[in-house]
């Protein structure tokens, strides 16, 4: 009990540095993902094409492995960017393709009828997307976004693998002193516990939210 | 950028990818199958439990849920033994977690697939006699494997991705086997110009085999 109080503050700086890296990556990603989920449903081919590759490549792939190949093989090809950006492109990479499957679910579950409605009052491309389509997405996209947050607050635990000193890779560097495994083990699982279940709330409060829309 | 490829030590070692990949197949099989006991046991008991039993179940799927897989490898594999647990092997141990982990995500789906079954092929099972056991076993249960399947089976594609985290405890699969190639060889860019497309064509395969399977069990709505 006693250690794991005194632990806390070593802790709190890891943790600090999970909730950066967390946020970091659900800013790019939201940002890449939407663009690469509306380029999905709405771009030609020769646009469509290479996002679809490049998200089941991202996704069929296990997130370790991506980062370990980012981390590794840039270097390997020239590119020195350090440790802390390169394990941040790799988890940016595997959740915006994630963003992107969601935001592409989002918009094509907006009935035709709209589009060819906005269509019809003559809006261009831009403002369709705009006044009619995004803001009638939104809540089908916002519930399922919320779990890809929590997913990259789980999966950014993975970047201690490569020498990111967060909360995962805190908890190791205090074991590692005291050889007390469980108790820090038990304290890291509860702060993950406490941020992502604050998430998961918030994702199932929207649902609720929204439930009662029909179409 | 002046690398230069070479992909001789990626073959010369390729025993270690390729039993790497069988056993991380093996890994997520018997995950998902101790998950589905897991799962399914804790569906049923919850939806005939009341509420203290029901909260218990939720407090472990929440848990599970929303803490990092990583740390749970860590936990069984470093922390119970050091409170007195019992002491697994390696490839012991992350099968143990990794059923934890996949009975957490597999109760949620085994709850929804039960209350999918339709009441009236139950009352219809009542209708001709059958006994309580019975109609679970006979009606309930083989309706609700053919509600559940799509399900069921992205969380067993999930899963074997999921297998890759067992190298971090040294366990001989897939990504552990590149990671021991780069680290002996140092041929980063090639052992995972090869690893990565494995995992990509497993992946796919077993997609596709598993959609093909829903196929055959498909539920006819009327």
């Amino acid at each position: 009990m006693r250690l794991m109080l005194t632990s806390l503050p070593f802790l709190w700086q890891g943790l600090l540095v999970t909730l950066e890296v967390s946020g970091i990556v659900v800013v790019v990603s939201l940002v890449l993902g939407v663009v690469l989920g509306t380029g999905l449903t709405y771009g030609p081919r020769i646009v469509a094409w290479p996002i679809r590759v490049y998200s089941d490549i991202v996704r069929g792939t296990p997130l370790l492995v991506l980062i370990f190949f980012v981390y590794y093989g840039l270097p390997a090809v020239g590119v020195k960017i350090g440790n802390f950006w390169a394990a941040l492109a790799a988890l940016a990479a595997f959740e915006t393709a994630h963003v992107a499957e969601t935001a592409r679910g989002a918009l094509q579950s907006i009935h035709l009828g709209q589009t060819e409605a906005a269509k019809a009052i003559g809006l261009t491309f831009e403002q369709r997307m705009l006044y009619v389509i995004f803001p009638q997405a939104l809540r089908r996209f916002l519930p399922p976004w919320v779990n890809t947050v929590v997913e990259t607050v789980k999966g950014s635990a993975l970047v201690s693998l490569v020498g990111i000193v967060d909360l995962m890779f805190s908890i190791q560097q205090v074991i590692g002193r005291t050889f007390r495994p469980m108790p820090l083990y038990v304290l890291g699982a509860l702060m993950y516990f406490v941020i992502n279940y604050a998430l998961s709330l918030s994702a199932r409060r929207l649902e609720a939210r929204f439930a009662y829309v029909r179409e | 950028m002046n690398y230069h490829l070479n992909f001789h030590f990626v073959w010369h070692y390729f025993g270690r990818l390729e039993w790497g990949l069988v056993l991380s197949l093996e890994l997520a099989v018997l995950g998902v199958l101790a998950g589905t006991v897991i799962g399914l046991t804790l569906a049923l008991v919850a939806t005939a439990s009341g509420r203290v039993v029901r909260t218990i179940i939720a407090a472990y799927v929440e848990f599970i849920r929303n803490v990092p897989l990583l740390l749970l490898v860590y936990l069984v594999f470093y922390g119970v033994p050091s409170v007195g647990g019992f002491a697994y092997s390696p490839t012991t141990s992350f099968i143990i977690t990794l059923a934890v982990y996949a009975g957490a995500y597999l109760v949620e789906v085994f709850r929804a697939g039960l209350l999918a079954v339709p009441r009236g092929l139950i009352d219809a099972g009542r209708a001709i006699g059958l006994t309580p056991a019975q109609r679970v076993v006979w009606v309930t249960l083989p309706t609700m494997f053919r509600i559940v399947l799509p399900s069921l089976g992205n969380a067993f594609i999930s899963l074997f991705k999921d297998t890759s985290l067992a190298s971090v405890i040294a366990v001989p699969e897939l990504a552990y086997g590149a990671n021991w190639i780069y680290t002996n060889t140092f041929r980063i860019i090639e052992v995972y110009a090869v690893v990565t497309p494995m995992y990509l064509v497993t992946g796919a395969l077993l997609l596709l085999g598993l959609r093909l399977l829903e196929r055959r069990f498909a539920v006819r709505r009327a």
